[in-house]
């Protein structure tokens, strides 16, 4: 029993570590989204961010310099989104591919042109990352029955972006739910002439949803090379915006939900490194291959099962032009 | 017409500028390595350790190749055998395929394939018994160990991972049989080698669960385990290459599988005109497996320990201890 408790805390701590990236990554592909832009260049900004980050920390020494320089770098990559997709009404899935097709290419050429170790950044130690942070009493309460364990393993080590985060989101649903700024950048998700209609600008709010959603991107970046990993390896987003954007849809476009979407995604992952080369009871010592496909096959039963309707804002994806 | 043309130009082009580049020597080695690139400090980087040490020996350039993905590896083998290679070194047990359908179309290329074997008349095929070398660092592990409790990480799921497993099982049990052993994958795709977030999150996930000594043989994403074990202040073993100095102290030690001897003879006999088809097996015998030890972990290594270690190795090379092997892990024995 005590085991049981053990091990599942420690499936929860590391659900949150994993669902980390993935939350802020959702969060930005949700403020584009409402506001009536396709993000579907979360990845290439993410591991843009992760390699501005670990370049930054490399030389600097610093994680909070590395943390600069990949905010800046998703920013700016999300603003030239804005701009092919608001400013040029260009087609928003191909401006996306782009960022992420560059990206891929232009992080490891530009790391194995500065640091020569063939594409990757050196390891990062010590102040050039976000290492995992104690909480006080964190050693002291451990010993303390059911709650002790609780607080030492689940709430406290991790690292600063993870308690950023779980302070990110209810500030990114306020922000959407209860401030005019939100209501005005669902509305131009929605019915962007109505918008115009009221005197307000499209493009602006466009322009200003895209900047949050850049900046939300590149912390998840950062978290990935800065905090979680130690370095920049190239491709080391492996397919987490493509994660987030299906757990953004999952959500229906709503934060919390989103949230609770990333956090399954990740504590379907940490169970299937734990359920590797256990044996059951009745069932044995289930395959590795069938434990790795684990996550898929639950993220396709819940979305063919449970989720219901996908609808997505209405403006999402189509420029918006003024009629002549 | 037209393409065929342009090919032609195209080819004639590349005769101009290797025309150029081969000024320098006759002999044209190409090393292709795989993914994960020749700088992941583990397998690729022993693979260029070894070319590399034949150029400073000879003064002879290779040309190399990291592919970006699996497609890659068959494109890649058959531009260099198109634009007359005389040595294809391809490491890698990925590179099987490719290798066995370009060295049948190109039968006057020599390839030597490196972790696969491939049967044919122009294919030399160097495998390691990867197990041996396994044994030993399972056996530092299992006398290192205070919470009895040791782990293994791979990278991709394969036979050739299990028989690294394999290896470091038993020599653990050798030495002691009531550790608990944890063992996790990080994939079954090739993608599973560059994911060192993965890696580092099984590896914490494990050291929670009381292990303090984890192997991993996974390529660049071992060096998330080395990561997670210096934050959780426990030991990583390092593989293929010696990653003692990646982090000191941390790194208990490293099955060293010595990819660079096998590039750097392949090479040396090719150029030397004895180079044979067939299939060579490196093993604890030949030194093409071992660990490491150097200034960067002599203090974790006790004396005693070393001895043990000593008799160990002494008693596979005489055959009197047998490590198993994994069935369908190319060890050809």
């Amino acid at each position: 029993m005590i085991d049981l408790y053990a091990d599942t805390l420690l499936l929860v701590a590391s659900t949150i570590r994993t669902a980390t990236p993935l939350v802020l990554a959702g969060l930005a592909g949700l403020c584009a989204e409402r506001a009536g832009v396709v993000d579907i260049g979360l990845e290439g900004k993410m591991l843009g961010a992760a390699f501005a980050a670990a370049t930054a920390a490399a030389v600097t020494g610093s994680a909070w310099v590395g943390l600069g320089a990949g905010l800046a770098t998703s920013l700016v990559l999300a603003l030239l989104h804005a701009y092919v997709s608001i400013t040029q009404r260009g087609n928003q899935i191909v401006s996306g591919m782009a960022i992420n097709i560059v990206i891929a290419g232009l992080a490891p050429t530009l790391a194995g042109a500065w640091f020569h170790q063939g594409g990757q950044t050196p390891l990062l130690s010590g102040g050039a990352r976000f290492t995992e942070i104690n909480l006080p009493f964190a050693e002291s309460l451990a010993s303390v029955p059911v709650i002790g364990p609780l607080y030492s393993e689940v709430i406290s080590g991790h690292n600063i972006i993870t308690y950023m985060t779980v302070a990110i989101v209810p500030l990114v649903a306020w922000m959407l739910y209860r401030t005019r700024f939100g209501l005005r950048l669902r509305a131009v998700g929605e019915n962007p002439e109505a918008v115009d209609t009221a005197g307000i600008s499209v493009a602006k709010l466009r322009y200003q949803a895209m900047a949050i959603a850049g900046l939300l991107c590149g912390l998840s970046g950062v978290v990935l090379s800065t905090g979680l990993g130690a370095g920049f390896i190239r491709d080391m987003s492996a397919g987490k915006g493509y994660l987030a954007l299906a757990a953004m849809i999952f959500g229906r476009w709503k934060p919390v939900p989103t949230l609770l979407a990333c956090l399954l995604f990740g504590f379907v992952d940490a169970l299937q490194g734990r359920l590797q080369g256990v044996a059951l009871p009745l069932i044995g010592e289930i395959p590795v291959q069938f434990t790795i496909m684990l996550p898929y096959v639950l993220t396709v039963l819940i979305l063919a099962g449970f989720a219901g309707r996908m609808v997505a804002p209405k403006a999402s994806g189509i420029p918006y032009e003024k009629d002549h | 017409m037209k393409k065929t043309f342009g090919r032609a130009v195209l080819s004639l082009a590349a005769s101009i500028v290797m025309s150029v580049t081969a000024m320098a020597a006759d002999f044209k080695p190409v090393v292709l390595y795989d993914i994960g690139g020749k700088f992941d400090k583990s397998f690729n980087e022993a693979a260029r350790v070894g070319a590399d040490a034949f150029k400073a020996e000879t003064g002879i350039a290779y040309r190399e190749f990291e592919p970006r993905s699996e497609t890659q590896y068959e494109q890649a083998l058959k531009r260099f055998a198109r634009r007359h290679a005389d040595l294809i070194v391809a490491v890698g047990v990925g590179y099987a395929v490719a290798v066995r359908n370009v060295a049948k179309e190109f039968p006057n290329v020599k390839f030597t394939v490196v972790d696969a074997i491939v049967d044919l008349p122009n294919v030399q095929s160097i495998t390691f018994k990867e197990n041996e070398g396994s044994f030993l660092v399972g056996m530092i592990a299992a006398m290192k160990t205070k919470t009895n409790s040791i782990g293994f990480i791979g990278g991709m799921d394969i036979p050739l991972i299990r028989r690294f497993e394999r290896g470091y099982k038993q020599g653990a049990d050798y030495v002691r049989k009531d550790l608990t052993f944890t063992e996790n994958y990080v994939g079954t795709t090739p993608s599973a080698w560059n994911d060192p977030i993965k890696a580092a999150e099984l590896a914490k996930s494990q050291y929670a669960r009381g292990v303090d000594i984890i192997f991993s043989a996974a390529g660049p994403s071992g060096l998330g385990v080395i990561q997670a074990a210096k934050d959780a202040g426990k030991f990583a073993i390092g593989v293929d290459s010696n990653q003692n100095y990646v982090a000191p102290g941390t790194v208990l030690t490293s099955m060293m599988k010595r990819v660079d001897l096998a590039v750097h003879r392949a090479l040396a006999q090719a150029k030397d005109g004895t180079w044979k088809p067939g299939h060579t097996v490196m093993d604890l015998k030949d030194g093409g497996v071992d660990y490491a030890l150097d200034k960067y972990n002599a203090s974790l290594i006790t004396p005693e320990m070393k001895a043990k270690l000593d008799e160990a190795r002494a008693k596979i090379i005489s055959g009197e201890l047998v490590v198993g092997d994994v069935a369908g892990s190319n060890t050809g024995r």
